[in-house]
């Protein structure tokens, strides 16, 4: 899961190394039409809908965030 | 607040679009973003194509562009209305009333109440409620409501977040006594403690437009618009909207009475794509029922989107059948508020253009 999602960061911004960063949207590397984007094309690979409540940037901040609130939205690893 | 009416119906409704249509590809150089990350937005949100007005075109002339219409073709007679009730954002002019600019421009007549109401998102909704409590008086029997806005004339076109997605639309709706007509439920609640989430912060007296308000600055995202421009705090709308109308409607089938699976139509208000899809989602609603498609068409009018909703989708079956409907607007204000009732056969539900 964890790689998906850096496949996936790496679409949105390629210019950015996800790995280097503690948090995205701190550094600037997610903005909100991003994230929204991310949350589209996560929603489509893991055939879930991710709360909208749970759409809150510190949701989004690392690659551990993000799989939380997946598996919190019932995607599978 | 939950608020209960009888003997009110909608008989008629009609919208009005710009005939100037333009697509997100052609604003897209517009936007601090690449063509890539453009197109990626495009997807997700349901950007398409918007109507906006050409030049200075006003709210009060998309409005009697619709009522001459009705009146030419029979459907609404000018001595029958008692009152006309505008919403509205963009009035023509701080005084007068834009309503009564519009009585004058038709000749209505002068024993009439013109009313206008300063509402966004749910304005469709504002206006219904209060043509409902209007109809509660003896001598009003027929209420026009319109809803109108030309806001993309106050939105900067290098601003990403709400440029793409903003449309310009008016809508007139008859609300009128109707014996046989159902129960209908409505609730409504605001929180000006958000006030800012959605505003233009100049051009008011509490700070008037000047040569410094009208000047383009750079947001921390690369958006350019002047104070004189709509901003959107886009994350705090999103979720606002997410936490707050659920429920509403959740509180609304259950002082209705209503099993949210006998409902025809969620008709809501059309802020994005994405954002109705993850409503619809939540409340688990068939994506059939919650039409998301004014944005991607139209843009989103303010509270002329749920009326557009209304005759894009679903205006040849409201000729013909009486369907419940839930409708919903939540924006500006903050304001959220929402009804359910049947609606149809309707005398007319239908869409023509501004030229």
């Amino acid at each position: 899961m964890e790689n998906k999602i850096l496949d996936l960061l790496k679409g949105i911004r390629p210019e950015f190394d996800f790995q280097a960063s503690s948090d995205f949207v701190e550094d600037g590397m997610l903005d909100s039409f991003d994230i929204v984007t991310l949350v589209d094309e996560l929603d489509r690979h893991y055939g879930i809908s991710i709360d909208g409540i749970d759409i809150v940037p510190e949701n989004f901040a690392s690659v551990g965030a993000i799989r939380a609130v997946l598996l919190k939205n019932g995607a599978r690893e | 607040m939950n608020l209960r009416f009888s003997n009110k119906a909608i008989s008629g409704i009609l919208t009005v679009v710009p005939a100037r249509e333009v697509a997100f590809e052609q604003e897209m150089a517009n936007y601090n973003f690449s063509p890539a990350k453009c197109l990626k937005l495009k997807l997700a949100m349901g950007y398409g194509k918007h109507r906006i007005v050409a030049g200075d075109a006003c709210a009060s002339d998309l409005c009697v562009r619709g009522l001459t219409a009705l009146f030419d073709r029979g459907l609404l007679k000018k001595d029958e209305i008692d009152a006309l009730i505008l919403v509205t954002q963009s009035p023509d002019h701080f005084m007068p009333p834009t309503s009564n600019i519009i009585q004058g421009r038709l000749g209505l007549k002068r024993d009439l109440l013109c009313l206008d109401i300063c509402q966004g998102c749910a304005g469709f909704v504002i206006g219904l409620v209060e043509a409902f409590m209007l109809l509660e008086q003896e001598a009003i029997r027929k209420v026009v409501l319109l809803n109108a806005d030309v806001l993309s004339r106050r939105v900067s076109p290098r601003d990403r977040n709400s440029f793409p997605l903003i449309g310009d639309a008016a809508s007139v709706t008859i609300v009128e006594k109707d014996p046989s007509g159902g129960p209908i439920h409505a609730n409504l609640k605001m929180d000006g403690s958000q006030a800012d989430a959605l505003m233009i912060p100049a051009g008011g007296f509490r700070c008037p437009s000047s040569p410094e308000t009208a000047r383009l600055e750079e947001d921390e995202n690369g958006n350019f618009r002047a104070k004189d421009h709509l901003v959107m705090k886009g994350d705090a709308v999103f979720n606002f909207v997410q936490t707050e109308v659920p429920p509403m409607i959740a509180g609304l089938m259950n002082a209705a009475g209503a099993d949210p699976g006998s409902v025809d139509y969620f008709m809501f208000h059309q802020p994005n794509r994405f954002m109705l899809r993850k409503l619809a989602d939540k409340m688990q609603v068939g994506y059939e029922k919650m039409p998301s498609n004014i944005v991607e068409n139209f843009g989103n009018s303010s509270g002329v989107t749920i009326p557009l909703a209304v005759t894009f989708n679903a205006g040849e079956r409201l000729l013909r059948e009486r369907l419940k409907i839930c409708l919903a607007g939540f924006g500006v204000g903050l304001t959220w508020a929402s009804i359910l009732m049947n609606v149809g056969p309707l005398a007319f539900c239908e869409m023509i253009e501004y030229d």
